[in-house]
């Protein structure tokens, strides 16, 4: 037993830090501070090149006059099938939506496939089929692939990787280092659909009204923006880290502030339900068919009446303001009208004990 | 959405800040006992709202922030282990013990897994037999019953290969222990309204006899924390020290019976150590010698480390409620998520994240509050 006082150790002492680096942790692919170190310190070092350096969704490469966007994107979800889609509607939208968000009309696909020994042929088929239809509404053609096969138990049943190529209209320059002080931003629609519909369906959560992923393909919806306007600076398409995580890499490389309306930040009830439940913030959860714009002042309300005319942006809000405060920073006015910070995270978002 | 959209009420939360302005005539601290409740003053910058007399410190009631070095080494062991399967609470495996934490344990080899409630990791061993399940339990008197039913169905079950670490923690005792000290400022409690849904709050009645300090059960919306500060401003400003409930829609005087039979008949009161405080006499729980085949304290043969920890942390006095985490010259320096020096930084529920998170901006704007 201890002493029966309660005397308090006025002296406590804390945990060493630990050495960062010594393994790749599931943080590292969070798309949140642990990924962005995984960049900076050993991938951009490796390769310095002035496309690169962009830090954009896509490379954009000048051959003989043609602008081409090129990108690649792998994909890892699990399960394989889930309400909405499937890993392979998603590889395609992913890389489609990669290339959109440079401005860029998406053309060609590659598709690489790791396939884990023990597969069924059947699951195959179906992904297959499902990469074939998805590309066919996008209007983007598969002109190259890959197959290899790791024995079992090195993989989880399948893996794909797909790169896109597309062609960059004339005039049309989008950036993430291009956002000014007095810029708009603007959302396509709800956040936090695909994140809480993948988790929902791995922890066996079930809702009154289902919730489905709103994986799309966003290319279409970019060229009307486009055509709308040419004060876009910028669009991302806040996939892994979510909105807050896409809104603070363009705060990052613009080098300015933004100031968020959480009142006009459309959230669904069903995904607040489970991320009340779950202890998420909806601002970090993953979407596969949603975009964020930043535009000029005096254009913001035009390009928000031509998302909304597209129905992959029908729910589009203008949800915030850049500013030439907290550089780097993204804030929040509270529906309390409080302020407080929207901040990359460091991993993945934890969910809470209590 | 409902029970939740009136609660975050900008009008009525602004309607209960103007009324607190008005009734305080001096300062007064007080101090909100759970981590959930911290997160959600931060989150949604209720400190802005409240009037220059009234300072909100924060307490020790962050379960991953205050359980001991010792039980997460304990824990990086028993994970280690081959045949052995970890799993807890997602931010459990985040928080550094003395050499490493259990997501390094996972990426070299170890086999841990994040559940979002104890009887998952039952369903993994029943899945598993090959394999010894060990459930790393902390957290308060809130996650304590679903813990305790977990150990009960596996003895009824006959389950040989789970077992659970259990390192839970009582606030009742941690308050008594906060107002003992001679160093103590705080006056007014917001108690925990979880933790209460579960046992009640007739345990706060002999520390209100004893010390004469306002408690208000409170819950974990702004306006359920803005109401809870208006009450015990009231009952300060009139000199009144009662227990009051402001969480009215989940906790009654008496608390949750069937939830308090299953914890006593699983878990039993011990001493405990808590970081950042120190030892609490009866402040614990433990599992019951008759469960012992399902206690892995037991099981597992560990040994007791002693850490080196970083002399800068000031968690000792952010825990107790006598510092701001802006107070530390490390904060948001050398302390930071990535880089945690103390546990309170490596929670969401913790303080010092919790203002890292979401206020850093304004304590660089006005030295913080």
């Amino acid at each position: 037993m201890m002493a029966q006082d309660t005397k308090l150790d006025a002296g406590f002492t804390c945990p060493v830090p630990l050495a960062a680096g010594d393994a790749v942790l599931l943080g590292h692919g969070s798309g949140g501070k642990m990924s962005g170190d995984l960049l900076r310190n050993l991938l951009l070092p490796a390769f310095q090149n002035p496309f690169l350096a962009r830090q954009d969704d896509q490379a954009i490469v000048d051959i003989n006059g043609l602008r081409l966007a090129f990108t690649t994107d792998s994909f890892v979800v699990k399960p394989l099938f889930f309400p909405g889609g499937d890993i392979g509607s998603l590889a395609v939208n992913g890389t489609v939506n990669d290339l959109a968000m440079g401005g860029a009309e998406p053309l060609f696909l590659s598709l690489a496939f790791i396939l884990e020994e023990g597969l069924s042929m059947d699951v195959l088929r179906q992904v297959i089929e499902s990469v074939r239809d998805a590309a066919a509404r996008a209007g983007v053609q598969v002109v190259t692939g890959d197959t290899k096969v790791v024995e079992k138990g090195s993989g989880d049943g399948l893996f794909v990787n797909t790169s896109g190529i597309g062609l960059v209209p004339d005039g049309v320059r989008l950036s993430a280092n291009q956002a000014r002080p007095g810029d708009r931003v603007l959302l396509s629609g709800s956040i936090g659909d695909h994140g809480i519909t993948i988790l929902s369906q791995r922890e066996g959560l079930a809702f009154e009204s289902p919730i489905e992923s709103d994986t799309a393909a966003l290319h279409t919806l970019v060229a009307d923006m486009l055509r709308a306007t040419d004060e876009i600076r910028c669009l991302r398409d806040p996939t892994r880290g979510g909105l807050s995580s896409s809104l603070n890499e363009i705060a990052a490389c613009s080098r300015v502030g933004m100031e968020l309306q959480e009142s006009a930040i459309p959230v669904r009830e069903e995904v607040q339900g489970a991320c009340e439940m779950l202890g998420l913030d909806p601002m970090y959860v993953a979407n596969e068919g949603k975009l964020v714009a930043i535009a000029g002042p005096a254009t913001a309300e035009l390009l928000l009446e031509t998302m909304r005319r597209n129905p992959l942006g029908r729910d589009a809000r203008i949800i915030g303001t850049v500013t030439d405060t907290h550089a780097g920073m993204v804030t929040m006015r509270t529906r309390l009208g409080t302020s407080r910070i929207v901040d990359l995270l460091s991993g993945d978002q934890l969910p809470r004990i209590c | 959405m409902k029970y939740i959209d009136e609660y975050r009420d900008g009008q009525i939360a602004r309607g209960l800040a103007a009324e607190i302005a008005r009734r305080v005539t001096r300062p007064w601290v007080l101090m909100e006992i759970c981590g959930g409740q911290t997160h959600t003053l931060m989150r949604f910058g209720i400190d802005e709202m409240l009037p220059a007399g009234i300072e909100m410190v924060h307490g020790p009631g962050c379960p991953v922030c205050v359980t001991s070095l010792e039980t997460i080494d304990k824990a990086i062991e028993i994970a280690s282990r081959p045949n052995v399967t970890l799993v807890s609470y997602g931010d459990m495996l985040r928080v550094p013990g003395s050499r490493t934490d259990l997501f390094h344990v996972r990426a070299n080899g170890g086999d841990v897994r994040i559940v979002y409630s104890p009887t998952e990791a039952l369903k993994i061993a029943r899945a598993n037999p090959e394999r010894h399940i060990v459930f790393f339990a902390v957290g308060f008197e809130t996650t304590a019953p679903a813990n305790a039913m977990a150990v009960w169905l596996a003895r009824r079950e006959g389950l040989k290969n789970f077992s659970m670490l259990a390192s839970h923690v009582l606030v009742p005792p941690a308050m008594r222990a906060l107002l003992s000290s001679p160093r103590n400022r705080v006056q007014g409690f917001i108690g925990p309204g979880h933790v209460c849904t579960v046992m009640g709050y007739h345990e706060y009645d002999d520390l209100i006899r004893e010390f004469r300090v306002p408690i208000v059960v409170g819950g974990f919306e702004p306006v359920d924390l803005l109401e809870a500060i208006l009450m015990l401003v009231t009952q300060l400003e009139q000199g009144r020290a009662e227990v009051e409930n402001q969480y009215v829609r989940s906790v009654c005087y008496e608390g949750n019976l069937p939830a308090q039979k299953i914890l006593a008949e699983v878990f039993e009161v011990c001493d405990r150590k808590w970081r950042g405080i120190g030892g609490i006499p009866e402040s614990g729980l433990n599992i019951r010698a008759e469960y012992a085949d399902f206690d892995a304290d037991k099981i597992f043969q560990t040994e007791n480390v002693t850490a080196e920890e970083s002399p800068e942390c000031i968690s000792a006095e952010v825990l107790q409620g006598l510092k701001k985490p802006v107070d530390c010259a490390a904060f948001a320096v050398r302390c930071t998520p990535e880089n945690p020096l103390g546990a309170p930084m490596v929670s969401s529920e913790g303080a010092c994240a919790a203002y890292y998170r979401y206020r850093r901006h304004a304590v660089a704007e006005h030295g913080g509050r």
